[in-house]
């Protein structure tokens, strides 16, 4: 579990660096197909139907379906890079960093009620959910927000895994269901926004304001 | 009593999904507007026999029927009703095909009417599973599930502007719901600390075992809750999507969004409000709550003051009352009373005054103050709402929100919190005068049509409903029934401070 | 301060056996591209041919271009004799004589650069502005990684440290030492003026870092400068073997043979990755970097937590 931990932190760290959008969908899809394999080893011991059923569906949906759809809309929009993000990319890494050692600061302060779960699994969650709020405050492309969204759901979903396991797969495939329609109805969105606007460039959407222009 | 009560809570969500599933294929406009009708009588009748029969804790599964569900699902289904009807007329006036933008010199169509009546009837369903959740996370699917139909909608003229509104909501939406997740997880590890064995998000077993609750993760677990649904619901300061996304929306759905979706996202908190206050710890929330609102009511007084677009000011107004709303909860006791009481009323007025807001939007095409004048000559009914709508909404007797208002001022007086009862006061001043030069510039004056001189004649399902909703708020101003009152107690007795 | 014996014996083998590295490495990237090659002695052939010529040197030039190669040579040869051979120890061992290593390698650079303004040209300037802020990015990853591991095995000291790094000391901690061994050789690149940092073929004006600081040498300085960069290239490699190799029997000759097959190996990496990979634009050697440094970084905080 704790490779798969590190692991995650390392995919932050790389998507903070990566300007071009088909690799960062790749990371992404990366990180769920790890988390989806995180879940078949936090059951309790002895896989439960809902373990692989969790499992299985998540790998699906974050491994293949998601990718699919915003490589997509990658080609629908032809946009291959991030235009110069509002944070840089070394920026980016470094902020990165201190981001991490936030996480283990915000951990310390939470006394885990439970100690069989690895030191590292709070933080990197946690961290997991920082860098996906951070990829949607500085990243201008709509779709690296909605990668950001989805690494934020990643981090969450990690969370989730490793402390509330007793909640029920249920709640989870719940979960990854909502997580699907909001992907699917956001690719829509961008869509449409490609077709209007002739870019993707969510800093260029801002018609709507409060006092005269 | 039609059924027993299990089957009356899914019917109530069964009913209007099915309807909205259904609607997506029906081919012939007035067959899919028929059924849109019939859905919302359906869920209506559905929700009178349930509120009538009071009392009744329901079922030991999904779904519950406390006070609290009652409350806001009669809310809503009265809201929606009306809402229908209106929409009813509002597509028979849509013009099928390209039309001239009214801001910009751009054309633009319609989204498939289907679109936008299946997803209406889908948001009732949703919004029902909302309020009638017995568990936390389902309450979580359903929020989400709410944002992700209502996006479609707020699309529904594809312009630029409105996909742009559409954009930001569904981003800043969906990442507070996120945050609501992560809530919902630290409450489960706070409910594992508890040594019950299940970490169950179920409503009844949090509240039953909730002195057991690990404290530092409960707090933790209502700060990511209030932050997320607090989004949702537009507490500031994460209210930013709310003026966009219900300025650009049709005015049926703006009417919904703000009468019964911000009420939904305010049913999430307080569900967690009442685990909180059976752990002994609703001073926390309040707390929280209390600040929220007050900077609601100020950041909307001070964005109200010099607005030009008569739609945002009334989405700028529904941010000063969801702040009224968070303040009541926060000061507990008499004040959260006030609160449920004004949420009542503040939904039945602002669905009145954006149904108004479409009137004069469809008769003006423009959206700004500057340009429209003397709203009683072109639309006389229209008119005359219109006043008594503004009259409503700056809490003036002898409307409801006058009540609820008073209630909750009264509440910050008895407990000794005079600071938080002057600033009250100031902020509601500011907004007062701000609401005045918007709303009295557009009734007075020369009327300024395209078609200036003449009133057409209003149809009825164009000034029936919000006369309607009027009416209702008027006799809340006057009297509130027994059987409301009581319920309204028993909501205000599970959120602490008594 | 403790002394060894052995230690002494495979100092003396790096001193012999160091040109052989850049041999490997262009043996490598030439049957890459599907030629033969120079033969693995080539290193030894050019150092003899540029003994056996003469010096031009540069009017504006002084003491200092000359005293640049000669000083970096003794820097690295310093050096070496702290820097253990896998399971052997140093020749010279102290408390935390990993700082002073990370000088002496500072030194050396800081003497070369010297040189390089010394011949009065821009050009040469230029090379050295970029060299520094490579090596200003570069230290500090080289110093966290190395930290961590100082912190994972517990030794200050560059031999007992590598030492430790046993096989079940892998997996004890095989994320953060896989880490530290990510980021060492990152560091190894872009000090070794290697592809994707620096291309050691290249004379082109705008591509040039290392290059172009010892442009202007010939002769037997030119020569030190050749003999310096493979010590470089062979102190990374030592260090970096001994992460990555956790062969510690109590055999020095098994040991010293396991090491050296890793050097061999790592040459082998190195020229694998500039066959395969293009030198990156200038603006972008800084990303690298940071990235390497956030590698060492996580290794600490993994070590620490």
């Amino acid at each position: 579990m704790n490779l798969t931990l590190v692991f995650l932190v390392l995919t932050n760290l790389l998507l903070l660096a990566s300007g071009r959008l088909s690799t960062c969908i790749r990371i992404v899809a990366a990180q769920g197909v790890a988390l989806g394999l995180l879940a078949l080893s936090t059951g309790r011991p002895g896989l439960s139907i809902g373990a692989i059923a969790l499992s299985l569906v998540s790998i699906l949906l974050k491994g293949i379906v998601f990718p699919t759809l915003l490589s997509r809309a990658i080609r629908e929009a032809q946009v291959r890079r991030e235009a110069r993000p509002f944070v840089g990319y070394t920026a980016s890494v470094t902020l990165g960093v201190v981001l991490l050692l936030g996480a283990f600061g915000l951990d310390s302060r939470l006394a885990l009620p439970r100690s069989d779960y690895p030191p590292l699994s709070v933080p990197a969650a946690f961290f997991t959910i920082l860098v996906g709020l951070f990829l949607i405050v500085s990243r201008k492309q709509a779709l690296s927000q909605v990668l950001g969204y989805l690494v934020m759901e990643n981090g969450i979903f990690a969370f989730g895994l490793i402390h509330a396991r007793e909640e029920g797969f249920l709640v989870g495939l719940g979960i990854l269901l909502d997580v699907f329609v909001a992907v699917f109805v956001m690719g829509i969105a961008i869509f449409h926004i490609n077709r209007e606007f002739d870019h993707i460039d969510t800093e260029r959407l801002s018609a709507l304001k409060d006092w005269e222009r | 009593m039609i059924a027993p009560p299990e089957t009356m809570a899914a019917a109530l969500v069964l009913v209007p999904a099915v309807a909205g599933a259904a609607a997506f294929v029906i081919r012939r406009h007035s067959a899919r507007r028929g059924l849109l009708i019939a859905g919302a009588l359906v869920h209506a009748l559905l929700t009178a026999d349930v509120c009538l029969r009071g009392g009744d804790p329901g079922s030991s599964g999904w779904l519950v029927l406390d006070a609290t569900a009652r409350l806001f699902l009669g809310i809503t289904s009265a809201l929606f009703l009306t809402a229908a009807v209106y929409a009813l007329g509002y597509l028979r006036r849509e013009p099928p095909d390209e039309r001239h933008d009214f801001q910009e010199d751009v054309l633009f169509s319609n989204a498939p009417e289907a679109v936008l009546t299946g997803c209406l009837l889908l948001f009732l369903a949703t919004m029902s599973l909302v309020v009638l959740s017995r568990n936390l996370g389902l309450l979580w699917v359903a929020i989400e599930a709410t944002t992700l139909v209502s996006a479609p909608m707020i699309y529904f003229h594809r312009h630029h502007r409105s996909l742009e509104a559409t954009w930001k909501y569904l981003l800043i939406c969906s990442v507070g719901i996120a945050v609501a997740l992560l809530g919902n997880f630290c409450l489960a590890v706070a409910a594992a600390k508890a040594g019950q064995g299940s970490s169950s998000l179920g409503l009844d077993p949090l509240v039953r075992n909730a002195s057991h609750l690990n404290v530092p993760w409960l707090k933790a677990a209502f700060i990511f809750l209030l932050v997320g649904y607090g989004t949702k619901m537009g507490l500031a300061p994460l209210h930013t999507w709310l003026p966009d996304a219900h300025s650009e929306a049709p005015s049926v759905v703006s009417a919904l969004l703000s009468g019964a979706l911000l009420n939904c996202a305010f049913v999430g908190i307080l569900r967690a409000q009442q685990v909180l206050a059976a752990a002994g710890e609703a001073a926390f929330g309040q707390g929280l709550l209390l600040i929220l609102g007050l900077l609601s009511i100020g950041l909307a007084g001070v964005f109200i003051l010099g607005q030009t677009d008569f739609k945002r000011t009334l989405a700028y107004s529904s941010v000063e009352h969801i702040g009224i709303l968070a303040l009541g909860v926060g000061l507990g006791g008499a004040g959260a009373f006030g609160s449920m009481l004004h949420a009542v009323n503040h939904s039945l007025a602002k669905g009145m005054l954006f149904l108004l807001a479409g009137n004069i939007l469809a008769e003006y095409r423009t959206k700004s103050t500057a340009h429209v004048r003397g709203v009683p000559g072109a639309l006389p009914v229209t008119g005359v709402l219109w006043g008594a709508g503004f009259l409503a909404i700056c809490g003036l007797p002898p409307f409801g929100l006058f009540t609820s208002e008073l209630t909750i001022l009264k509440a910050a007086l008895d407990q000794g919190r005079t600071g938080v009862a002057v600033a009250y006061l100031a902020l509601l001043a500011l907004v007062f005068v701000g609401l005045t030069t918007t709303f009295l510039g557009m009734l007075q004056g020369r009327t300024t049509t395209p078609g200036a001189g003449r009133s057409r004649r209003e149809s009825v399902l164009e000034f029936a409903p919000p006369m309607a909703l009027g009416a209702l708020v008027l006799a809340m101003g006057v009297y509130v029934p027994p059987a409301l009152s009581a319920t309204l107690h028993e909501v205000a007795r599970t959120l602490g401070g008594f | 301060m403790t002394m060894n014996a052995i230690g002494l014996l495979h100092t003396l083998a790096a001193l012999v056996l160091a040109p052989l590295l850049p041999a490997i490495i262009a043996r490598t990237k030439a049957r890459f591209a599907g030629r033969q090659g120079p033969p693995l002695l080539q290193g030894y052939a050019d150092l003899g041919k540029l003994f056996r010529k003469g010096t031009v040197l540069s009017r504006t030039a002084t003491w200092v271009f000359l005293a640049g190669p000669i000083a970096t040579c003794a820097a690295l040869a310093t050096t070496l004799a702290f820097v253990p051979l896998g399971g052997l120890a140093a020749p010279v061992s102290f408390g935390a004589d990993l700082i002073l290593v990370a000088y002496l390698l500072g030194v050396a650079r800081f003497v070369t650069v010297l040189a390089a303004l010394d011949t009065g040209s821009s050009f040469e300037g230029m090379g050295g502005s970029r060299e520094v802020l490579v090596a200003a990015l570069a230290e500090p990853a080289l110093l966290i990684g190395l930290a961590a591991l100082a912190r994972f095995t517990g030794h200050f000291s560059l031999g007992p440290m590598i030492g430790s790094v046993t096989g079940p000391a892998w997996l004890a901690g095989a994320p953060a030492l896989a880490l530290v061994a990510a980021a060492v050789f990152v560091v190894m690149l872009a000090e070794n003026a290697r592809i994707p940092f620096d291309d050691p073929n290249t004379h082109l004006e705008l591509t040039m870092i290392h290059e172009v600081m010892v442009l202007d040498h010939s002769g037997p300085a030119l020569a030190l400068v050749h003999y310096g960069a493979a010590l470089k290239l062979w102190i990374f490699g030592a260090l970096l073997a001994g992460i990555v190799v956790p062969v510690r029997t109590a055999n020095p000759w098994i040991d010293g043979a396991a090491a050296l097959a890793g050097i061999a190996a790592i040459a082998v990496v190195i020229g694998v990755v500039e066959s395969t990979r293009a030198r990156v634009r200038l603006r972008s050697i800084p990303q690298l970097l940071v990235g390497a440094g956030a590698l060492s970084a996580l290794a600490m905080i993994l070590v620490l937590g």
